[in-house]
């Protein structure tokens, strides 16, 4: 199976000029096959988010390579990078971050509609498919406010894998959920996995979803300290 | 479903107290707008008109008589003169048709008419009135000045042997249509005429001064043969009245004064209000743009991790940028929709308040659907314009930054 991810000795520096110069991140290593499904562990300050925003092409390393999809996305340009995030990947926040202004189907849609500027009839019955998929469908029209948490997170769930990307990054997509309605996420993230075939690298604090998951990625102090697939 | 025009009308429609705050605030600047040039312009219009009711566009005359050297002194000679201006005597002009067929082909020509002027008196039972004799064709002088409009009593008709008075005149010589008046000019010949028509020009001097009769028997009173006095023109374009009386005088070979040139310092004042209006204008506008722009820079700040996500997601800059673009676009046309509906409903209402003792308005209000395009083109530019800094500063954000808040 091809990889959909591989980062080589990747570091990330913040600061210089009249501020001292701090490393968050020394030399990682990591690649993700397709269809994977790895938690990323480790305390907060452990550079997990920066990690997860490098991967996410919304930084670049200070030094290393970062292969997404088969694409040198270290060195690309904004407007590559851009394209990049619209095409491979999806993103899913501890915060569903949807926009308020628009229906749950529209925010569903967003990433075709940032991407290519319009929508297709096409784009509609995938969104409605997945809308049904995941018992969203008689909530289709309702604006975000009208949803509870958990709804609000499986459209957000839903909105990552509108464009089929290759990879979704999720950052603590459980955290601020209540233990059952989690536990239902993260079992649609499972599925939506099986089922779709796209790759999840997982942000978590939880022990016990991370254990879950196929593969188990540990970083600490900015180093990758475990990697369950590594152990294997 | 398009990406730009959904995202800006979605944002606009869903922060609404803000968006009707920046639609009223364009729409109260246009509305001031609308309303101060439709004041000014039908001010300007209506002084303008009036001025120009009872005279020509341009006036063509014999040039003036000069006394000349009668010796030309070589370069390196210096010469001790004094040359006066000579006495004036009321100068003619001949060959009237060829000079008038000549001025008609001039283009931009509207009308031109032949005019003998002179002085004389009125008699009547005992009373004498200086007047103004101005002996014309009818209908070519109604085709240069309308008459029409300031008929009072009798009928406008200048047959042989009949005269049109001013207002006043009659008044002062208690004539009345039908009656008759004598009239005699300066070099002493006499004529006796039967008042046609009594006309208020609405100038006092000229109510009171001016006899028209026909042609042939002015140029009999006043002693000049088959030659006038002046040649009056009605040009196409008011304001290109000035350029004519050049071309006009290069042409005939006569003197020639534009309206502009008769009435300087009414246009002096007519060009001081234009200027005001116009600064009035210009700070109405950047007071507008100012507060688009500072709403819109709100509106950014306040949308910021929103404009993050979409960042995220692969929303190219320039596609932030054209939504707040657009927004401003959308703010500025709506506002100036609404603006000068408001501003033409204010001018309407400001000729139903202020009005002559007669109960007609003071002046006509000029509302031209040029000033509505203009305005709203005008209005949708500086909101497009306004919105600038707001959506570079919207597209250059950082997603992760915007995101984090």
């Amino acid at each position: 199976m091809a990889d959909v991810l591989r980062l080589q000795g990747v570091r990330k520096r913040y600061g210089g000029g009249a501020s001292p110069i701090v490393e968050v991140l020394h030399g990682i290593d990591l690649t993700l096959a397709d269809g994977a499904f790895a938690a990323l562990v480790g305390p907060s300050g452990s550079g997990k988010s920066t990690l997860l925003n490098l991967i996410g092409l919304l930084e670049t390393p200070s030094e290393g390579e970062i292969w997404l999809a088969g694409q040198p996305a270290h060195a690309a340009t904004e407007a590559q990078r851009t394209l990049w995030r619209n095409q491979y990947l999806g993103f899913i926040f501890q915060f569903h971050h949807l926009l308020g202004a628009f229906s749950a189907e529209e925010n569903v849609l967003m990433p075709v509609l940032a991407g290519r500027g319009r929508i297709h009839a096409d784009d509609r019955r995938r969104a409605r498919l997945l809308l049904e998929r995941t018992g969203l469908a008689a909530h289709a029209h309702k604006r975000p406010v009208q949803l509870s948490g958990g709804q609000q997170q499986r459209v957000a769930i839903v909105r990552a894998l509108m464009n089929r990307p290759r990879l979704v990054l999720a950052d603590e997509p459980t955290g601020n959920l209540d233990s059952r309605t989690a536990q239902e996420v993260f079992a649609l993230l499972r599925e939506l996995n099986r089922d779709e075939g796209t790759a999840f690298l997982i942000v978590t604090h939880d022990a016990g979803l991370a254990a879950r998951c196929d593969r188990q990625v540990s970083l600490q102090d900015g180093r990758l300290v475990r990697d369950s697939a590594r152990v294997a | 479903m398009r990406f730009v025009w959904t995202v800006a009308w979605r944002l606009l429609r869903d922060g609404r107290f803000q968006t009707w705050l920046i639609v009223g605030g364009v729409t109260i600047g246009v509305a001031v707008v609308v309303y101060i040039t439709a004041i000014i312009d039908g001010l300007q219009a209506n002084i303008i008109e009036r001025t120009l009711s009872s005279q020509a566009h341009v006036v063509l005359r014999p040039a003036e008589r000069l006394n000349q050297r009668a010796w030309d002194a070589r370069a390196e000679v210096r010469t001790l003169a004094d040359v006066r201006k000579r006495t004036q005597r009321e100068a003619t002009i001949g060959d009237v048709d060829a000079v008038l067929a000549a001025v008609r082909a001039v283009p931009g020509v509207q009308a031109a008419a032949a005019v003998a002027s002179g002085p004389g008196v009125a008699q009547q039972g005992g009373v004498r009135k200086a007047i103004v004799v101005l002996g014309v064709d009818l209908a070519d002088f109604q085709q240069v000045i309308r008459l029409d409009d300031k008929r009072r009593e009798g009928t406008l008709s200048l047959a042989a042997g009949e005269a049109l008075i001013g207002s006043e005149l009659a008044s002062d010589l208690g004539l009345a249509p039908g009656a008759r008046v004598r009239l005699q000019s300066a070099s002493g010949e006499v004529l006796s005429v039967r008042v046609a028509g009594v006309l208020d020009y609405g100038v006092q001097d000229l109510n009171r001064r001016r006899v028209l009769l026909p042609l042939r028997d002015a140029q009999s009173l006043l002693g000049y043969g088959r030659e006038v006095t002046e040649i009056d023109v009605r040009v196409q374009r008011l304001f290109e009245a000035q350029r004519l009386a050049a071309d006009l005088s290069r042409v005939t070979g006569l003197s020639a004064d534009s309206w502009q040139a008769a009435n300087s310092q009414l246009l002096t004042a007519l060009r001081s209000q234009s200027e005001s209006g116009l600064m009035i204008r210009f700070f109405v506008t950047l007071a507008v743009a100012l507060g688009i722009a500072s709403v819109l820079v709100v509106s950014v700040v306040q949308r910021q991790r929103e404009i993050g996500i979409l960042r995220a997601m692969g929303t190219p800059r320039q596609r932030i940028l054209a939504v707040f673009l657009l927004q401003g676009g959308i703010v500025g046309l709506g506002g100036s929709l609404l603006g000068t509906a408001l501003g033409a409903a204010l001018a309407v209402g400001f000729t139903r308040v202020a009005r002559n003792a007669d109960g007609s308005p003071l002046f006509p209000i000029v509302l031209q659907p040029e000033l509505f395009v203009s305005s709203a083109a005008l209005a949708t530019l500086v909101g497009v314009l306004a919105a600038w800094l707001p959506a570079r500063r919207a597209a250059r954000l950082d997603p992760v930054e915007a995101i984090r808040g």
